[in-house]
């Protein structure tokens, strides 16, 4: 039974940990940016609203941190446990981005915890903003550096492999392989993107409940067009990606995209189904559009799948991930563009009830990109751990029981999961933003008051 | 000396560092479940959880720090280690999470559960007694290796008089270490009641912690006369460590020179443990993987020495600015800031 056989469930419980992990990892390194923007503008600007802001994200953002260090930890064990195999062989490589990981997350604790201490400590609260910066440096810094382990195993380089002995090794250039430049890019961004697209959620939640007070409209205003602008830079980054596998894995590209034959000129096939034959129908096609994203030129020659002996194919699904990672992309571009667009011109309400929908599923659609992107990126990989050297079958553990840790754990992201959503929800709905912005600056709020009538 | 020697000192001042941070940490979380349940809560959470908020994250990097370390100084560890142990392995990283959780719920988002208070205080103590299993299967006896990979033998483990001295070493002296440590907290806040308590819990689980050191020390010259006789060869450590936890204790029965009681018990277990580490060499799990034949390859030993370098000029400064600011700022201590 498929429960018994330890290669199909340490990839199944590798899975599930990180499909759990990433949602943390991401808003982990994607919140403290938006954090310390808002507390600057906020110190600026002298606007109370802004930096109340920045100090209830910093509070929502304690717990998910919390669950992002213990699935962080748990998977860090769980690749010497799962994959014993491929650790002895691959650590002789990677330990040191491994290693530098750990100091970059050692560094981010020790200023999150002084940053999350010191609100009032300060006379000028320049300095307490000052704080932010260790904790964005290292957030993004391990985001990096674990990064270019997975860039290592998708193109991997700096060693020579003789059977089990590995020798010839050159650290750095295992961690600045190929991969590197666009992955690290195409994280980094797609995870501020994904923050600000939740932060946003929120806010446009809150108007439309009607609960919208300045607070909201000010918060709905920044993560928006922190939206927008990270949706840019994502769309730069998942296009450089494209370049990348064009180059160096053509069968992740060419799984993706159905494109089974090397041809110039390939159209790009979005979503349909595959028949018998393997023909792609009920597809809409961009002709040219597979080339121009590949090279940059409608006519190029793009590698088909064929190329790639059977057995060393991706499965044909991910074509799906691919597709609609790109679209939710496209949409969180398409939708903070137009609130921008509505925000400036003056005649129009940016907000505009179908608007304001449009904002509040973008958050969840954009954690669902993030993950989707993964599967597609591990998946588009298979049957290999490390590209061209060691199969996935060969790296797992051949230890008994993996089945029932794979039971414990689902029950273990099942408490987290909801202990998580609980506090969460106790912490925000108890405790709305009026009225602790009318405790923590009265004279502010009654000078607001003022003004209204 | 050999890169493969510097390595495992780094690594085993890590492990060091953890069991101290640690200890302070998981027994807090026990004593104020205890203290909860025995209506002295208002004597002790206060000092407890201004102390423990803002450095719990830092305490678990202490660990991450040492098992990415291992396996990228001793690649061969991943692989007898990561076989044997994975359902030890996988159960203490479920404790760890909860744990590590759950106190950021209870302290971030709904003060005053009891469930989490209790998971919090439990997996305290279940924590260590889990850990431990890794210092006993690296003995010996406790592994097997046939051409189907490596196996846990847990009839061997479960029945054996060391590994259970082991466990309750580990679990008497995180509350030895953990009530020393409030001690001298409890001082420097000047909160006289909850010092009184601490006080009491610091003298009671002295004995057990030395009654634990030296049944453990019996049940290995049982086990493995080998490290056991190696051990003996270097009787002078661990005299320098009986000698400090009698200062430790004697300080704290005469009510004075706190701050120098909790350096000392530091000491205490600095000798023990580095005693303990010396003899275990040239094995990393006996017989498996010695220094010399598990180190990684000099490039990487080498690499890692040098980031290891870079990362302490970055660290030692913010570790020193935390500590000024929570552990040494006498205003934060006593709960002005």
């Amino acid at each position: 039974m498929f429960f018994d056989d330890p290669v199909l469930m340490s990839r199944l419980l590798t899975s599930l940990t990180l499909v759990f992990h990433i949602i943390f990892a991401t808003v982990g390194v994607g919140i403290p940016v938006m954090i310390s923007i808002a507390e600057l503008i906020g110190i600026k600007k002298k606007d109370q609203h802004l930096q109340l802001l920045a100090r209830r994200w910093t509070r929502g953002m304690t717990v998910t941190i919390a669950v992002g260090v213990v699935t962080g930890t748990a998977i860090g064990l769980q690749l010497s446990l799962l994959w014993p195999n491929f650790m002895q062989i691959a650590g002789n490589v990677i330990a040191l981005p491994l290693f530098m990981e750990v100091f970059a997350f050692f560094f981010e604790a020790i200023f999150l915890g002084i940053y999350l201490y010191t609100w009032d400590r300060f006379k000028k609260p320049i300095y307490h903003w000052l704080l932010s910066i260790p904790i964005i440096l290292g957030s993004t810094m391990s985001a990096f550096f674990i990064t270019t382990v997975n860039g290592f195993m998708n193109t991997p380089q700096g060693f020579e492999l003789d059977g089990d002995t590995v020798s010839a090794i050159s650290p750095l250039a295992a961690m600045f392989n190929p991969a590197t430049p666009t992955k690290v890019f195409h994280v980094v961004s797609s995870a501020y993107l994904t923050s600000a697209a939740i932060l946003a959620t929120i806010s446009a939640v809150m108007i439309l409940k009607k609960k919208g007070s300045a607070y909201h409209k000010k918060a709905l205003k920044l993560t928006v067009t922190a939206t927008f602008i990270f949706a840019l830079l994502t769309a730069v980054a998942g296009d450089l990606s494209a370049k990348f596998l064009a180059e160096y894995q053509p069968e992740k590209l060419a799984a993706g995209e159905w494109h089974f034959e090397t041809e110039e000129g390939a159209d790009l096939v979005l979503f349909g189904y595959l028949d018998e034959n393997n023909e792609p129908q009920a597809a809409l096609k961009l002709p040219g559009a597979l080339s121009f994203l590949a090279h940059g030129d409608f006519n190029a020659e793009v590698e088909g799948l064929n190329e790639t002996p059977v057995d060393e194919q991706p499965p044909l699904w991910i074509h799906y991930m691919f597709d609609l990672m790109v679209s939710i992309g496209f949409y969180l571009l398409g939708i903070s563009a137009l609130f921008l667009l509505f925000w400036k011109v003056k005649k129009w309400n940016e907000e505009n009830r179908w608007l304001l929908w449009g904002i509040a599923v973008s958050g969840p659609l954009a954690m669902l990109a993030i993950e989707f992107g993964w599967i597609f990126a591990e998946e588009g990989r298979q049957p290999w751990i490390l590209r061209g050297f060691m199969t996935v079958s060969e790296a797992a553990t051949t230890s008994d029981h993996v089945g029932l840790m794979f039971i414990l754990f689902i029950g273990l992201y099942t408490i987290l999961g909801s202990g998580c959503i609980t506090v969460l929800r106790k912490m925000f709905k108890n405790h709305p933003a009026e009225a602790e912005f009318e405790n923590r600056y009265p004279d502010e709020a009654a000078a607001l008051k003022e003004g209204d009538q | 000396m050999g890169y493969e020697y510097i390595g495992i000192t780094v690594l085993w001042f890590f492990l060091y560092g953890y069991l101290i941070v640690a200890s302070v940490d998981f027994g807090a979380g026990f004593y104020a479940y205890y203290a909860k349940v025995t209506k002295k809560d208002h004597i002790m959470n206060q000092l407890i959880s201004r102390y423990l908020s803002p450095v719990w994250e830092v305490t678990n990097v202490f660990f991450v720090f040492f098992f990415v370390g291992i396996v990228g100084f001793f690649p061969d560890s991943a692989y007898y280690y990561g076989q044997a142990l994975l359902i030890p392995g996988s159960i203490a990283i479920v404790l760890l999470a909860i744990r590590g959780s759950f106190y950021a719920f209870e302290n971030y988002g709904s003060k005053d559960n009891h469930l989490y208070m209790f998971l919090y205080g439990a997996t305290g103590l279940l924590i260590p007694a889990s850990l431990s299993t890794t210092l006993t299967i690296s003995e010996g006896g406790f592994i097997e290796e046939s051409a189907n990979g490596v196996r846990l033998l847990y009839g061997e483990l479960f029945t054996s008089p060391y590994s259970w001295s082991v466990v309750v070493l580990a679990i008497v002296s995180v509350l030895y270490i953990s009530s020393m440590f409030l001690t001298y907290y409890a001082s420097k806040a000047n909160d006289q009641p909850a010092l009184e308590q601490v006080r009491k819990y610091a003298l009671f689980w002295s004995s057990p912690t030395i009654i634990a050191s030296l049944t453990t020390f019996i049940a290995l010259s049982q086990h493995n006369p080998e490290h056991y006789q190696k051990a003996i060869d270097l009787w002078w450590v661990f005299g320098l460590s009986v000698a400090f936890f009698i200062i430790a204790v004697l300080l704290i029965y005469v009510k004075r020179f706190y701050g120098w009681a909790f350096v000392a018990v530091m000491l205490q277990f600095f000798f023990a443990f580095f005693g303990y580490g010396a003899s275990h060499l040239p094995y990393i799990l006996q017989p498996y993987i010695t220094l010399t034949s598990g180190a990684t390859n000099e490039t990487m030993g080498i690499t890692l020495i040098i980031a290891f370098i870079g990362g302490l000029c970055l660290l030692i400064p913010s570790l020193y600015l935390l500590m000024r600011l929570f552990l040494f700022d006498a205003d934060y201590v006593k709960g002005n800031k």
